[in-house]
């Protein structure tokens, strides 16, 4: 599949309304078999992007979650201790070189989502979530197993892939990532969309929007984000205000302005923004939306 | 896949892909300049992408090298620039000028740093308002020392304006980036003390212990990693810290050169991020490289707007858990002093530790009233003095502390 019109129709009919250049992207992912990094503010809906593509492809998404300390047993394998030691007691006096052998098989052996993604038979989708969270160490090990796609487990021997994994990295830019990383990768940066598409997205997103309230709402969120805030609402935020106002039977902004100021706690996050964004600004930024 | 891309029987199509690969060769040369991380293999892909169906469009095209070179979201901004100005011919500004350093006569480049203090130097006695902080410094700077290890314990005792001859110059600086490397020595040895673990290792206590029947007699430990710190210097550039600017810039580089996370800021009337200049290996060039931003545009500092430009932009990238932020300014604030506090309260909350370091603090007499320096103490957890390498070493057992 290397249409990008194609992969467009069909992020869009999943849910994900993909801007151009990002359907550019993802054909490049197939065709030079890179993993595509994924930076942007937290919440433009870069881990949507992975779901989004799982199910273009139907495949399965796997899905590992980054955080500082990750090591190999939680993102690669384990065994299975407590089957181990059981093993170990029922096979007692036995010889100890075939009691090893028996419980560093396959059967003792728990699968972590960057094994299971080589392990398949169809290639999934594999989510690497927020990979600047994880540390130095883990990002070189990542990037070793991005390149040759196999693991050594010194137990069992080499895992090849059975069929290359479509890898998904994102990251919020806490930490700066690694410059082989990041040329291993094909780069994206996802932005806040602008307001056609994100009206578009909360169509697509949220049950009963009609088109004027989605574009009413992705206007004037536009503007909030203009403000000077210490947390931007995303699009994740935005969807839920969305959802609120049509909860709410909102049909028009300008119907229900104490609504819709009452109902902006789903935008803003901390008390210095709620303090900031006084009823008069408020109604000065409804004031302009059309 | 030859690094040509395919490679056709005709002559003519041999000859066009030739064309095609040297000015490819060509836009990588470019974009290397412009500061991305461009490798063989990206070449390789490009080389494919152009023979291919991407080709067809330029806007397609420009599309696909982006996602293919770009690396962060800097590279990212840039390309579609950099890819017209070099395939479609269209002028772009050019952003790299100000790393160019010929031809801009007015540069307080080190050399005229340098100059600068040793005029300073010359008439000492009518240009000093504010006492130094001991007569005998002076004295012991004077002709006739010995060589060697005496010389240099003298050294770590001047203050950074009297340095005059450049050797002496020199010599301050290499002991600027060698405490920057002790520093860093000091963290990463900490990792090594700790041998204990608080962690059972299974896995290895299983094997360990097979032949007790998996009575896990002898137990393995796993010891956590510590972590190095990572250290944001934000430098005030301005005319009033110019005696200093040059030996922190070279402190700086030490710095960036040594730790293995740090980033360097400017700053005078604007914010600018100096880590890609200062990671020139020669500190010379990397000087140079940096005397146009260091150029205070217009007059006055502004402390406050310049932390609020860090905050908003650059705060949560280079700011972690474990970073300490390092701020060395002598606090003249010439905008606003709330603002200064705010973003300050601000910057508090995200990192770890603020250190500022003021090189008035260590002339005698200084007290902080400079309400620059009033709105932001409160927000710092250690305020010294930094005016001679002896008050940079201080740092050292703090910042191993941390």
């Amino acid at each position: 599949m290397k249409d990008r019109k194609e992969i467009a129709e069909r992020l869009a009919a999943s849910g994900y309304i993909a801007d151009a250049e990002l359907a550019t992207a993802i054909s490049l992912m197939h065709l030079l078999k890179r993993p595509l990094l994924l930076e942007g503010e937290a919440g433009v809906g870069k881990t949507e992007v992975a779901k989004a593509l799982a199910s273009v492809h139907a495949t399965e998404l796997i899905r590992l979650q980054c955080y500082e300390g990750l090591d190999q047993s939680a993102a690669l394998y384990e065994w299975n201790y407590q089957r181990q030691l059981l093993s170990i007691q029922a096979h007692r006096g036995e010889d100890a070189d075939r009691v090893e052998d028996h419980i560093f098989s396959e059967k003792y052996l728990l699968e972590r989502p960057l094994l299971a993604a080589i392990r398949r038979d169809k290639p999934p989708v594999l989510l690497i979530d927020e990979i600047d969270r994880a540390d130095d160490e883990f990002e070189a090990f990542l990037l070793e197993l991005l390149s040759d796609f196999q693991v050594s487990i010194p137990e069992l021997g080499t895992v090849k892939a059975s069929a290359i994994p479509h890898v998904v990295l994102t990251s919020n830019g806490t930490r700066e990532l690694s410059d082989a990383l990041r040329r291993r990768c094909l780069y994206h940066y996802v932005d806040y969309p602008d307001v056609d598409r994100e009206a578009r997205i909360i169509m697509a997103r949220v049950q009963g929007a009609s088109a004027s309230l989605a574009l009413q709402v992705a206007r004037l969120v536009e503007s909030i984000r203009k403000e000077e805030l210490r947390k931007v609402p995303g699009v994740a935020e935005t969807l839920d205000w969305a959802a609120a106002l049509v909860g709410l039977d909102v049909g028009n902004l300008h119907d229900a302005p104490e609504m819709v100021f009452e109902t902006m706690m789903c935008l803003l996050k901390t008390h210095e923004d709620k303090a900031r964004l006084s009823p008069e600004v408020a109604a000065r930024l409804l004031g302009k939306v059309a | 896949m030859s690094c040509c891309g395919p490679v056709p029987s005709p002559d003519e199509m041999d000859e066009l892909s030739r064309l095609v690969s040297a000015r490819l060769a060509a836009f990588l040369r470019t974009l290397r300049d412009a500061g991305f991380a461009v490798g063989l293999a990206e070449g390789q892909d490009a080389a494919t992408l152009m023979t291919g169906e991407y080709a067809a469009r330029p806007g397609l095209l420009r599309s696909a090298l982006k996602h293919l070179f770009s690396a962060r979201k800097s590279d990212w901004e840039k390309f579609d620039g950099l890819f017209d100005a070099f395939w479609l011919g269209k002028r772009v500004r050019s952003r790299s000028m100000a790393a160019g350093s010929a031809g801009s006569a007015d540069n307080p480049s080190l050399k005229s740093l340098q100059d600068a203090a040793e005029r300073r130097a010359g008439n000492d006695a009518t240009t000093d308002q504010i006492p130094s902080t001991d007569g005998s410094d002076s004295d012991r700077s004077g002709e006739g020392r010995m060589e060697g290890a005496s010389r240099a314990d003298n050294l770590t005792e001047v203050d950074f304006r009297k340095l005059a001859d450049p050797e002496q110059v020199a010599q301050a600086h290499q002991a600027a980036a060698d405490l920057s490397r002790i520093m860093r020595t000091r963290l990463t040895r900490r990792d090594l003390a700790r041998r204990r673990g608080y962690r059972l290792d299974l896995r290895r206590t299983i094997h360990r212990n097979i032949s007790h029947g998996g009575v896990p007699i002898s137990l393995i430990r796993r010891q956590r990693k510590e972590k190095p710190l990572r250290l944001v210097v934000l430098l005030d550039a301005s005319g009033s810290m110019s005696m200093y600017t040059g030996v922190f810039l070279r402190f700086i580089h030490g710095v960036l050169d040594e730790f293995r996370e740090a980033e360097a800021f400017l700053f005078h009337t604007r914010l600018a991020h100096v880590s890609d200049a200062m990671k020139e290996r020669d500190a010379s060039r990397a000087l140079d490289r940096l005397s146009v931003m260091a150029q205070g545009a217009g007059g006055g500092t502004r402390i406050g707007e310049s932390l609020q430009t860090f905050n908003r932009w650059h705060a949560a990238r280079v700011i972690h858990s474990r970073t300490c932020v390092m701020i060395v300014s002598d606090g003249y604030e010439t905008g606003d002093a709330a603002l200064l506090g705010r973003e300050m309260a601000a910057l508090a909350r995200r990192c770890r530790r603020i250190v500022w370091l003021n090189p008035m603090a260590g002339w005698q007499g200084y007290a902080p009233e400079a309400a620059g320096i009033k709105a932001a103490l409160p927000h710092v957890d250690l305020y010294a003095p930094a005016n001679t390498l002896q008050s940079l070493s201080a740092l050292e057992p703090y910042l191993a502390r941390l």
